[in-house]
């Protein structure tokens, strides 16, 4: 028994012809595939190359007189994300509020309309927001926080003085509430209509209120989901840039103050403003901040990715 | 120890319908709603009269109305029906309150841009650039050929590619290299538009050596950056939904892989496709930050993309409200205008869309 058995011959495999036409068009989308890679990586190697000289300004270079680039860019980081967690804070409650709505309560014939209509927010350009933010909300919402101011002054964040223009960090943060809601709403909605229909049924059942069956089947089901929908959306305020631009008046500090006339700005808005008139390091620098900006809105939408594709995996839903 | 019952003397009352005792009628929660409303309404009345306030709060009114309707809402059904209806009615209540709240932004804004746009928005706004107005006059052409050519530009650099990728990841891709783009392109539809911007000046300014560049083909480019994700993952999803049987009647035919795409699963799939396409244009056409940045702004015509700098619509709207002259009102009414043309196409590109998604689709299933 030296002899191992002989294995009969593999038959042999057919290959399909290979035509040119084939080839051209494999390689055409293999290479517009690649070239989203090409993309984002060159997003950053542009970025960091045009930073590099901002890293070692002098302090005449940077606006403010702040000493060195981190000291100037600090409070901006602040800024962004004090004023995008302002808005996650009012955007989140109300978006699964509406997800639901239109999920679970609106009679079936409606739902998709009403959709339609909160998707139509997502489509009002940001520049339109922020004049409507200026002309419309702020003088609205103005005599609100002086009576808040009045009532509330002694909690650290209503102190006063009171903005007289109602242009504070808090009309921006509902201002960006509005701008991601739909985003929130859109991907909670679909999670909320993937629950298992028996699961529902047998909640309702079971005796359970509409209420009752939302809490113990519906909500548990959609927790992952909330969850990137609303990293997704803290991505969207993170970056929006022309609605804080027009309703803050610029200001570089560090402050928790909800409704005062000075408030913290954000990168992005002060990269707008500042932009067409920078020269020489400062255009350095702004490019420098938005290389900041640009690194913690990918970590941010990393994650929430990350969370939605592993839950996918588990649901089966797709 | 005999004990005699007494029958029943009670007469049996008779049940309406078994199912409904203990509920309260459907009308009620809406009666409600009105009486709090004028409860509120008329406390403020008296308020009003006694001097108190000058003149009635009709916001203030409806509010605070309908807070005191939540609360009666919730009292009402906890004495009538129990505590657990009552918690159902109190969350009904607060999720139908969530969508009409989402509602007021939206008729709010609408009102005000139809409102304040209407006054300029007539036709030498769409006849004449901005060159050599002070005050009065002018209009957005400049502005609106910009925001044409960069759009369409961008529309020409990302849809073959976003399309190109969609194919890639629906029928050829497999193993690393598709999970990496599916997962990086669902990131960049995260990125910041202002973030595009300083790319596309940060690779321009690099690559023709010119510090201070603005021009615009390189909004295109910025443009292109935020649209193709948009692009590939709406086109995925309609590839996606084409039947295999499809592909495999056409293989059995003998056709190659590439006249099968072409000739079947994209003319199955074109009008998804299409409102995907016009979806990502209504999305970028609006955006101001990467514009402001690398295409600038100007008061005259430019048609050509590759030289000097060119106004987008937008940016007319940012600047004109930014920059306002000596006589204030007319450039407030011009960025109105600006506002209203720009509202207008996106929404006729959004409604476009879905009729084109509803009557060219597939007639699929029998």
């Amino acid at each position: 028994m030296t002899t191992a058995p002989v294995k009969p011959a593999a038959p042999p495999r057919l290959k399909a012809k290979q035509r040119p036409g084939d080839r051209i068009f494999s390689t055409a989308t293999v290479a517009a595939g690649s070239l989203i890679l090409v993309t984002l990586a060159a997003v950053t190697i542009f970025l960091i190359a045009q930073s590099i000289p901002a890293f070692t300004a002098e302090p005449g270079d940077l606006k403010g007189g702040a000493e060195n680039f981190w000291a100037y860019v600090g409070p901006l980081v602040f800024g962004t994300i004090w004023a995008a967690f302002l808005a996650l804070l009012i955007a989140v409650p109300l978006a699964i509020g509406i997800a639901l709505f239109i999920s679970h309560y609106a009679p079936r014939r409606l739902a998709q309309g009403l959709g339609y209509v909160i998707d139509l927010l997502a489509a009002v350009p940001s520049v339109v927001f922020g004049l409507w933010g200026i002309t419309v909300l702020a003088p609205f919402v103005q005599p609100f926080w002086s009576t808040l101011v009045d009532l509330f002054g002694w909690f650290p964040l209503f102190a006063g003085p009171v903005s007289g223009t109602g242009r504070t960090i808090l009309t921006v943060a509902i201002v960006l509430a509005v701008m991601i809601l739909p985003i929130i709403t859109a991907l909670s909605r679909e999670i909320f209509l993937q629950t298992p229909k028996l699961h529902e049924e047998a909640a309702l059942a079971l005796g359970a209120t509409r209420w009752e069956m939302i809490r113990t089947a519906v909500l548990p089901f959609g927790r992952p989901g909330i969850v990137s929908a609303s990293m997704l959306g803290l991505g969207r305020a993170l970056g929006e840039t022309m609605a804080v631009a027009m309703v803050l008046s610029p200001q570089v500090l560090i402050s928790f103050a909800l409704l005062q006339s000075t408030n913290p700005t954000t990168i992005a808005a002060n990269i707008a403003l500042n932009f067409p008139e920078a020269h020489g390091v400062g255009v350095n620098v702004l490019i420098a901040t938005g290389l900041i900006l640009f690194v913690i809105t990918f970590a941010v939408n990393f994650i929430a990715r990350a969370i939605v594709n592993r839950r996918k995996a588990f649901s089966g839903a797709n | 120890m005999t004990t005699t019952t007494t029958p029943p003397t009670r007469q049996a009352e008779p049940i309406a319908n078994s199912l409904t005792t203990g509920i309260l009628p459907k009308y009620v929660p809406w009666l409600l709603l009105v009486t709090s409303w004028v409860i509120v309404g008329s406390v403020f009345v008296i308020l009003m009269a006694a001097g108190v306030n000058e003149n009635f709060n009709v916001v203030g009114a409806v509010f605070f109305g309908t807070v005191l309707w939540v609360i009666v809402n919730y009292v009402v059904s906890r004495v009538y029906e129990g505590p657990r209806p009552a918690m159902n009615r109190f969350v009904t209540s607060l999720v139908s309150l969530a969508f009409v709240i989402a509602l007021l932004p939206l008729i709010s804004l609408l009102y005000t841009v139809i409102s304040n746009g209407i006054p300029r928005f007539d036709l030498p706004f769409f006849s004449e650039s901005m060159r050599n107005v002070v005050g009065e006059g002018g209009g957005a052409l400049h502005a609106i050929v910009g925001t044409l050519e960069i759009t369409g530009m961008a529309t020409l650099i990302s849809v073959p590619v976003g399309l190109l990728t969609a194919i890639y990841l629906v029928e050829y891709g497999r193993g690393h290299l598709a999970r990496a783009i599916t997962f990086l392109v669902d990131v960049m539809t995260g990125i910041p538009s202002i973030v595009a911007g300083l790319f596309a000046f940060a690779f321009f300014a690099l690559i023709l050596n010119q510090p201070g560049i603005r021009f615009g083909f390189g909004g295109a480019v910025a443009l292109s950056v935020l649209m193709i994700p948009v692009v590939v993952r709406s086109s995925e999803e309609m590839l996606k939904l084409v039947p295999n049987e499809l592909r495999e009647a056409a293989y059995a035919l003998g056709v190659p892989k590439w006249l099968t795409i072409v000739k079947v699963v994209l003319p199955t799939s074109i009008a998804g496709i299409t409102t995907g396409v016009m979806l990502a244009i209504s999305r970028v056409i609006g955006e101001t930050a990467p514009l402001l940045i690398i295409a600038g702004f100007t008061q005259s015509m430019n048609y050509n993309l590759f030289s000097e700098r060119m106004m987008t619509l937008p940016v007319f709207v940012y600047t004109q409200y930014a920059n306002q002259g000596t006589d204030a009102q007319a450039y407030l009414d011009r960025a109105w205008a600006g506002a209203l043309t720009l509202v207008v196409i996106v929404m006729a590109l959004n409604l476009v869309a879905r009729i084109v998604a509803k009557v060219f689709s597939p007639k699929l299933g029998r």
